[in-house]
């Protein structure tokens, strides 16, 4: 508890112990008012006095000036105990909000606490601690076991598991050597590591994450702003029934006694303030952007979080982002009586020279080291491929065009991929399918996102119609966008965008290599495994840390989870309030279950937007 | 130009709208976003008056909260 809350607890402490004295000392009316003052002006002074402050400042809709014609109007209307009672309430309840507040304020914080504090830099031996962003690119700094990564880097000197989980959510540790990248907010597990610094402290992914979570709040969601907008006239709009309720009844009611009407009025008054929504509706999106981000997801702001919620159509890049990017062998088809490795070492000598990305993976796929000197006569036959002499024998590789001009019959291989045919002295061996393969859990997460309320996935690619057709039935994909140019994705995504229903919303999800237009022009640009990618940040609305397709499901969760939260306390508060106002109106409520309305319902709405946190 | 200040005692969510409302209506300011969770004011603004502009930010805050404070 802060000093401020301490003192208010005493207040509050000793308003009601004067309070039990006050009903329990036989003092005759109108003298025990004195007696029930003590406690009201040592809970209620700060509420009367800023009231009076703002009043003065022409600020009357504010909800100190509420309690306090409330509460004085209680005493007016002869309710001593329930008018002080009702002030203890409220600020029992100011008290248990602050404190939940400052409290989701504090995890929040601990849960973005990524920001390195030191790094060590070596100086004749002697380990120094400097400030990160003393740190100039190319200085070599240490990292010892239990310590986080500073800057990001790369490794030169010894290997260590590090903890990637405050990035990623990833909660397997990832080992590095070597050679191997390390970004900054890791954490350090085993061994002392050498770091090769890459980007100033600024540049760095820590930096880079703490800013766009820290600027994440400025953006504000379509819900959020509504409950700005309502509470704005909500206040007005019930302090005036209240005046109505007081006035009109008598004046025209026989019978009506302006105390009793007056006492429902106040009961209005006690609820009046839209605390309960304008705390906890933002609370609840602060929450779910810090749940998002503790599994590696970072969204830029509350709207993209409730449009999120709302995606109906989820548009992917091919490349990068349903599959890797990178080529590698799928496939081996071989001739009755011919041996897998020996396919792919006639293969990988033809091949021995080239550096196309075909040749390289047919060589790592070979994985032995092929001696030049086999080799001994190359031709490459443009658009066809390569007629190698290796071992004494004429070896063929390329396509089916390179076959049929050298008269080798062969049948065609049916693939998603490369198919390289090899023929070995005149005669048919067989082919190396070479691919890019469909990322791990590709086909899950679609399905899933399916699952989810998706009514349609989109696929675009640059590949011809055939292969990227059979991609998409691997992956189980709805619909195919072939051969597009990088400027023709702007155009298919501005088509499919217009397709969705009006409160339907476009996802985009691309690794931001040619497509941060698109990642800019979606509803929700999504930039998957993007650290490092300036630009895909920039442009994205989410980012992924890493690449994994997975964490879409988790962002969606996240996302439709805060949203029900939201939506919960929106019914919950204006639900408890209205049917407060009603049997308030009719006379049947008290000012005790008014003080409940407001801030009772205040609290529980916020206990209720701490769980998007835990999402 | 955008600039985020960090405020102190923002103790209402309901003050911070109000705050947001008033300094969004400042001669000079293209947009003001208060965030009542991360304490925080963000504002972009003309560069060239940005003392000026503080300054009046300064008074719409204290005319609504007169404990809360915006860090310059």
């Amino acid at each position: 508890m802060t000093k401020k809350q301490k003192r208010e607890l005493k207040k509050i402490i000793w308003a009601i112990v004067f309070l039990v004295a006050a009903i329990l000392v036989p003092i005759p009316e109108p003298w025990n008012l004195a007696l029930y003052l003590i406690p009201y002006v040592i809970v209620g002074q700060n509420v009367l006095k800023t009231a009076l402050r703002n009043i003065s400042r022409g600020q009357i809709f504010d909800e100190n000036f509420l309690m306090g014609i409330a509460t004085v109007g209680a005493f007016l209307v002869g309710e001593y105990t329930e008018g002080v009672a009702v002030m203890i309430f409220y600020q029992v309840g100011e008290l248990f909000q602050s404190y939940a507040v400052g409290k989701s304020r504090k995890s929040i914080a601990e849960l973005m606490d990524i920001r390195p504090d030191y790094a060590n830099i070596e100086v004749e031996g002697q380990i120094e601690t400097v400030d990160p962003e003393e740190v100039a690119i190319g200085q070599e700094i240490v990292v010892r076991a239990g310590e986080r990564i500073p800057l990001d880097g790369v490794v030169v000197g010894g290997e260590s598991m590090i903890d990637t989980s405050a990035l990623t959510g990833e909660s397997v540790p990832r080992k590095v050597e070597i050679g191997s990248e390390v970004l900054s907010g890791c954490i350090n597990q085993s061994g002392r590591l050498t770091v090769q610094v890459t980007k100033e402290f600024g540049e760095s992914t820590v930096s880079k994450i703490l800013d766009l979570v820290e600027n994440a709040a400025s953006q504000k969601a379509p819900m959020e702003n509504f409950i700005t907008r309502f509470a704005r006239y909500y206040t007005p709009a019930v302090v005036f029934a209240a005046l109505a309720l007081a006035i009109f009844p008598p004046v025209f009611i026989d019978g009506a006694k302006f105390a009793d009407w007056g006492y429902r009025a106040l009961t209005f008054l006690v609820i009046s303030c839209p605390c309960a929504l304008v705390i906890s509706v933002p609370m609840g999106f602060f929450g779910g952007i810090g749940a998002a981000s503790k599994h590696g997801v970072l969204v830029k702001g509350s709207n993209y979080l409730e449009a999120l919620s709302q995606a109906e159509v989820a548009v992917f890049d091919k490349t990068g982002t349903l599959t890797k990017g990178t080529f590698t062998v799928t496939e081996i088809e071989t001739e009755q009586g011919v041996e897998r490795e020996e396919l792919l070492h006639m293969a990988a000598l033809a091949e021995a020279a080239s550096n196309h990305p075909i040749a390289v993976s047919i060589r790592n796929a070979y994985g032995k080291t092929i001696n030049q000197d086999d080799v001994t006569g190359v031709e490459e036959i443009a658009g066809h491929g390569v007629k190698a002499e290796a071992l004494g024998r004429q070896i063929l590789a390329g396509n089916l065009r390179l076959m049929e001009r050298f008269g080798i019959s062969c049948g065609e291989v049916d693939t998603i991929g490369t198919a390289v045919y090899v023929a070995v002295d005149g005669a048919y061996w067989g082919a190396v399918v070479i691919s890019d393969e469909i990322k791990e859990g590709a086909s899950e997460t679609l399905r899933a996102l399916k699952a989810s309320g998706f009514k349609k996935t989109v696929m675009l690619t640059g590949d011809n119609k055939g292969a990227a057709q059979k991609v998409a039935e691997r992956i189980g994909i709805d619909d195919v966008r072939a051969e597009l140019l990088p400027g023709d994705k702007v155009e298919q995504v501005k088509a499919l965008m217009a397709d969705t229903s009006e409160k339907g919303k476009l996802l985009f999800c691309g690794d931001g290599i040619n497509d941060a237009p698109v990642l800019a022009m979606a509803d929700i640009g999504v930039a998957m495994g993007a650290m490092g990618s300036d630009a895909a940040i920039e442009a994205a609305d989410v980012v992924l840390i890493d690449d994994k397709l997975e964490k879409l499901l988790d962002a969606m969760k996240v996302a439709k989870g805060t949203l029900v939260i939201v939506k919960q306390n929106i019914v919950f508060a204006l639900g408890v309030k209205g049917l407060v106002m009603l049997l308030g109106g009719l006379g049947y409520a008290n000012m005790w279950l008014a003080v409940f309305a407001d801030v009772g319902v205040a609290v529980i709405a916020i206990l209720n937007s701490m769980r998007a946190l835990k999402l | 130009m955008k600039k985020v200040f960090k405020m102190q005692d923002l103790d209402c969510a309901h003050c911070a709208a109000k705050m947001e409302d008033g300094i969004n209506k400042l001669d000079g300011v293209n947009k003001a976003t208060i965030s009542f969770m991360t304490q925080k004011l963000t504002i972009d603004l003309d560069e060239t008056r940005l003392d000026e502009i503080m300054k009046e930010a300064v008074k719409v805050v204290k005319n609504v909260d007169p404990e809360c404070e915006i860090l310059l």
